[in-house]
């Protein structure tokens, strides 16, 4: 009788051991999943950003190590410098020069994507294939393309009657050079996003357009351009946080990475490097990062902004397109 | 849908000029590769005369070979696979751990931390590099792998990705059933969660091996010259062969051929993947 009730009791301890395991693996299990991304991004992401401010305020030396407190002198040294200004210049133009005209080709090409095409998968794989394709060895391929004397270029319009053009001396041709590679290896990619967002798009839009009489041309430009607005700017905004930071291509472009020899091509991270491993500056280094870091932040307000009112504006013309 | 693309003008089979500019496009993304072909089988002499030569030339073999005799080829391509294999792993087991926790699982905070994770999408982490490399000298790190591949183990970008993904694709009421039968939260996630993941991981494994196979910045500050990856060591070879492109270039086709591989097989996979993301970004 008593061996009875203890077997009772032990298992009633055990249901309710289980049963407060169970609360607990309820309760804190989603946490443990969770916890090595935020751990590990602590580490390795948000510490290291905020340490370079610490780091940006002190004299660093890569080899001795943290020095003395200095303030904002390194800001106030690294602004006064003129390359830090020509190359804030270079990240801009080689910026500009990549993304916006690999919008415009990005749209043209899936708007041809767009049709009805015979083996489509075919002719999605190779606008993709530069995608695979190593930024540096991008770079090492389109610096002999762009050769200053036998470059194949070069070649071709001297075949047209142009003069050479001095792509590793002269400012602008060396930015239109190095866009080049960054078009080259992510114009498909950008296409296959419009592409996904043009089959979005209801057939039925196309339909009653082309009733009332709209060629191909015109539905392009009434229809599919401004549904594709919020996907422009999506590109747009990650594009800028990449193409800000852009460092493979410049670096390669010549053998002495630096940007060349006026630093005509030396990007902002270009720079941050040639502080902190060639003169050993950590503190400027980490100044110039962080003033990376507002001007992107800076950009990306911007474009937050930007995207809201275009996104909004584009939803409303939709909706009276409806009702109409 | 399907019904509805055949019914419109829109949708008729295009002219032939469609697929000639087409064709165009594709000349265009595969010329630069064939180039580098075409100048890396050559030897120095042939490319330095007058006129461009259009017949690859016979000296691809021995351009590589020299190639392999100058820089730490085979350490630099072995290093590659292991970072890479090594950083998609963990990266893919990670984020969907998170994303079953975000999509599926009920807790205090949950909606503030996925936006967190969103943000910090935003946040270049490229611009810590400064006190990355002091953290990694510190830790005796610089020089090894382990440099590369201890920041990469984790982004923010597939923690979202699975997130979104395993919202639609797995129904609660599976997670709820496996949960009656006295499975216990890690169970529910083995049995149910990990196999309804099993595409989207797939996915952001094969993206995670491209991006980190093709990197370079880190790598290029925080490894020995003598213990590259491949970007790193096709650097390398630009210092030693300026001058001599058939060096250079036969060199870029060798680092090149293992990608264009894996894209030859799973390119149309590639090619969904960015459609899909796309579409939910």
């Amino acid at each position: 009788m008593t061996a009875a009730i203890d077997v009772d009791a032990r298992s009633i301890r055990r249901i309710a051991l289980n049963h407060r395991l169970s609360r607990w693996d309820v309760r804190f299990s989603p946490y443990l999943y969770i916890s090595p991304f935020f751990v590990l991004f602590a580490l390795v992401g948000l510490f290291p950003l905020l340490y370079t401010a610490w780091v940006s305020v002190h004299d660093w030396n890569l080899i001795g190590g943290q020095g003395d407190f200095v303030g904002i002198d390194n800001y106030v040294t690294v602004l006064s410098q003129q390359y830090f200004w020509t190359s804030l210049r270079n990240t801009f133009s080689i910026f500009l020069f990549s993304s916006v005209p690999q919008v415009v080709l990005a749209m043209g090409i899936a708007a041809f994507l767009d049709y009805n095409l015979r083996a489509k998968t075919l002719w999605r794989m190779g606008v993709l294939l530069p995608y695979v394709v190593a930024p540096v060895a991008v770079a090492l391929i389109f610096s002999n393309l762009f050769g200053d004397r036998f470059g194949l270029i070069n070649e071709i319009l001297g075949g047209v009657g142009i003069d050479a053009i001095r792509w590793h001396v002269d400012v602008i041709p060396s930015h239109l050079a190095i866009a080049t590679m960054v078009n080259f290896r992510w114009t498909g990619y950008t296409t296959l996003i419009f592409l996904a967002a043009m089959q979005a798009v209801p057939r039925d839009y196309y339909e009653a357009a082309i009733i009332d009489g709209a060629n191909r041309l015109r539905t392009f430009w009434s229809i599919t351009v401004p549904l594709l607005r919020p996907v422009i700017i999506f590109v747009i905004i990650t594009s800028t946080i990449g193409g800000l930071q852009i460092f493979d291509e410049p670096r390669m472009f010549d053998q002495a990475g630096q940007g060349g020899a006026n630093r005509q091509w030396q990007t902002l991270t270009l720079y941050i490097y040639e502080l902190g491993w060639g003169q050993r500056n950590f503190g400027r280094a980490s100044a110039v990062a962080w003033l990376l870091f507002l001007v992107i932040i800076l950009i990306a307000i911007l474009n937050f902004a930007i995207t809201r009112r275009i996104a909004g504006s584009t939803e409303r013309r939709i909706r009276t397109k409806g009702k109409r | 849908m399907k019904k509805n693309r055949q019914a419109g003008g829109h949708d008729r089979r295009p002219g032939f000029w469609v697929y000639g500019i087409l064709i165009a496009v594709l000349f265009g993304s595969a010329f630069p590769i064939w180039w580098s072909f075409l100048i890396g089988s050559q030897d120095a002499a042939a490319i330095n005369q007058n006129g461009i030569n259009w017949i690859p030339g016979g000296n691809f073999l021995a351009n590589a070979a020299t190639v392999i005799d100058t820089i730490p080829f085979w350490t630099a391509l072995l290093n590659s696979i292991i970072v890479s294999t090594s950083v998609a792993l963990s990266v893919v087991i990670f984020s969907t751990l998170a994303g079953y926790a975000f999509a599926k699982l009920k807790f205090r905070g949950r909606e503030g931390l996925l936006i967190f994770v969103i943000a910090t999408m935003a946040v270049p982490t490229q611009l810590g590099i400064v006190p990355l490399f002091i953290v990694m000298s510190r830790l005796g790190w610089t020089g090894s792998l382990w440099a590369v591949i201890a920041p990469a183990m984790v982004t923010a970008f597939g923690v979202f990705w699975m997130t979104q993904y395993l919202r639609d694709a797995l129904p609660d009421e599976l997670i709820e059933a496996v949960r009656m039968d006295g499975a216990s939260m890690i169970g529910s996630f083995w049995y149910v969660g990990l196999p309804a993941a099993r595409p989207a991981a797939a996915m952001l494994a094969l993206f995670t091996f491209i991006a980190t196979w093709t990197n370079f910045f880190w790598p290029f500050i925080v490894l020995d010259p003598g213990n590259p990856t491949l970007p790193v060591a096709l650097q390398q070879l630009q210092a030693a062969y300026y001058v001599d492109y058939s060096l250079v270039l036969s060199g870029v086709v060798l680092s090149i051929i293992p990608l264009i591989l894996v894209f030859i097989f799973l390119g149309k996979q590639l090619v969904a993947g960015i459609m899909q993301g796309a579409v939910k970004g």
